[in-house]
């Protein structure tokens, strides 16, 4: 058994405190810990971003961040992004617009364009296709995503004006 | 795979991280952990003990210092990008960081972590060679600068002794109407380019010359700087041909051969965005101008 050390942190709005193994992956302790297994892991070495979250409100590989590291933090999973009941704006946009075939990637996508877009008010196709290029996808050749976000966007900003 | 077993330590100033590293033996510094963490998931590497310098809020600082800027070593790429000092003052930085990984590496990834580890295709150690850059280094024994030409010593080999860790960097900045430019080729946005160049440029009031800067990545083990095109380019009237004569100095630069690319294809790369590079620096003063 190794090093373990007390940890407390805020996941999904809850207070969480925990004893971990200090050489626990963040993404291991949110599937293995607490049971939150909407993260996904690929690759573990910061390729894919299947296990990508929000780490106080920046997306983060949480294969490259040990669970210790978040000790003090904020972390939002992919659980934390959708309503209770239902899909989230975005997560509807996807269904709509076929932003996912398998889902294996789905909520690492997810969370790097929450940060995105709440970053960017108007970004151009060509914008999100390079925020996108952190998150590799097998299945959906990425035209769904892009659409999925677009349409996301336009509804935005007309429920603005 | 998962990390193997270690000792976690977490200093909160520059003093204890730089006592520990005397004190411990087998230890590593993770930094924004970008490229650790996934050497240790592979286990390529496992030391025994890990000094996480996150904690640590002198090394987070970007600021001023005589005409150039200082950034601590721990400032995250995606916080210099942010910054409206080095948005103004060293747009070449902001430049080449937009091709440094993605959004979520940068979110993490840090300036000086990236200087140490030194991939041979790593954008910062180039533009920190173009600026004529000065790290400091820390040690329980006393503190050292050292000119960026200094600092690769080898492949993934900076200049740090074991119980040294990469405090800051300085970055001389350029006069305000300077053209600038970074360019790489990479198979896809965000991966690890197979060559790259940035260039820095400043004119006299007759067009000509007056100082320019070239550096590349990615083809040899460390940064490159291209003096000799830099020496042949000073006091001449900027053309295109000028450009390319001058950036066929890159030819001769000894390229590393993998699995991305041959050397003869990362020379030949290496000729060609060093003239890019040049022409939109040139192109860029122009625009300062008008
Ligand atoms: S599992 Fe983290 S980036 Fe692939
Ligand atoms: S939907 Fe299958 S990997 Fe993206």
């Amino acid at each position: 058994m190794g090093e373990r050390r007390e940890i407390q942190l805020t996941v999904n709005g809850e207070a969480v405190s925990r004893e971990v193994e200090v050489r626990w992956t963040l993404v291991d302790f949110l599937r293995h810990e607490l049971m939150l297994t909407g993260t996904h892991v690929g690759c573990e070495h910061g390729v894919c971003g299947a296990c990508t979250v929000l780490l106080d409100g920046r997306s983060a590989r949480s294969c490259l961040t040990l669970a210790v590291q978040a000790d003090g933090c904020d972390v939002t999973t992919i659980e934390g992004l959708s309503p209770k009941e239902g899909l989230s704006p975005l997560q509807q946009a996807f269904a709509d617009h076929h932003g996912l075939q398998c889902g294996y990637c789905t909520p690492g996508v997810l969370c790097t364009l929450t940060e995105f877009l709440e970053t960017n008010a108007d970004p151009s196709e060509e914008e999100i296709r390079i925020a996108l290029s952190g998150n590799l996808c097998r299945c959906t050749g990425y035209q769904g995503m892009v659409d999925a976000a677009l349409a996301y966007v336009a509804a935005r900003k007309s429920q603005l004006a | 795979m998962k990390p193997a077993p270690f000792s976690y330590h977490r200093p909160e100033s520059v003093d204890d991280a730089l006592a520990m590293l005397a004190n411990l033996e087998d230890a590593k510094i993770l930094a924004g952990g970008q490229s650790l963490m996934a050497m240790m998931n592979f286990r390529y590497l496992a030391p025994e003990h890990i000094i996480d310098i996150n904690r640590i809020p002198e090394l987070t600082e970007i600021r001023e210092e005589g005409d150039g800027i200082r950034f601590g070593a721990m400032v995250r790429q995606r916080d210099a990008l942010d910054s409206p000092m080095v948005q103004a003052r060293c747009p070449l930085l902001i430049e080449a960081l937009e091709n440094v990984g993605h959004i979520q590496t940068r979110n993490r990834g840090t300036v000086g972590g990236s200087l140490s580890h030194l991939d041979p295709s790593a954008e910062m150690p180039a533009v920190f060679s173009a600026l004529d850059a000065t790290l400091h280094v820390g040690s329980a024994r006393g503190t050292r600068d050292i000119p960026i030409a200094d600092w690769s010593l080898g492949y993934m080999m900076p200049n740090l002794e074991p119980d040294e860790l990469l405090v800051g960097i300085t970055a001389p900045c350029w006069p305000k109407d300077h053209g600038y430019a970074f360019l790489e080729m990479a198979r896809r946005h965000g991966d690890f380019a197979m060559a790259g160049a940035g260039a820095l440029m400043t004119l006299n009031s007759d067009g000509t010359i007056a100082r320019v800067a070239v550096a590349l990545t990615g083809v040899d083990t460390g940064p490159v700087r291209l003096h000799d095109a830099e020496i042949a380019l000073i006091g001449q009237l900027p053309s295109e041909a000028v450009f390319a004569a001058a950036a066929k100095s890159a030819e001769t630069v000894a390229g590393i051969d993998d699995v991305h690319a041959s050397a003869a294809y990362r020379q030949r790369l290496a000729v060609v965005y060093a003239r890019r590079a040049l022409i939109k620096a040139h192109d860029r003063t122009l625009q300062g101008r008008a």
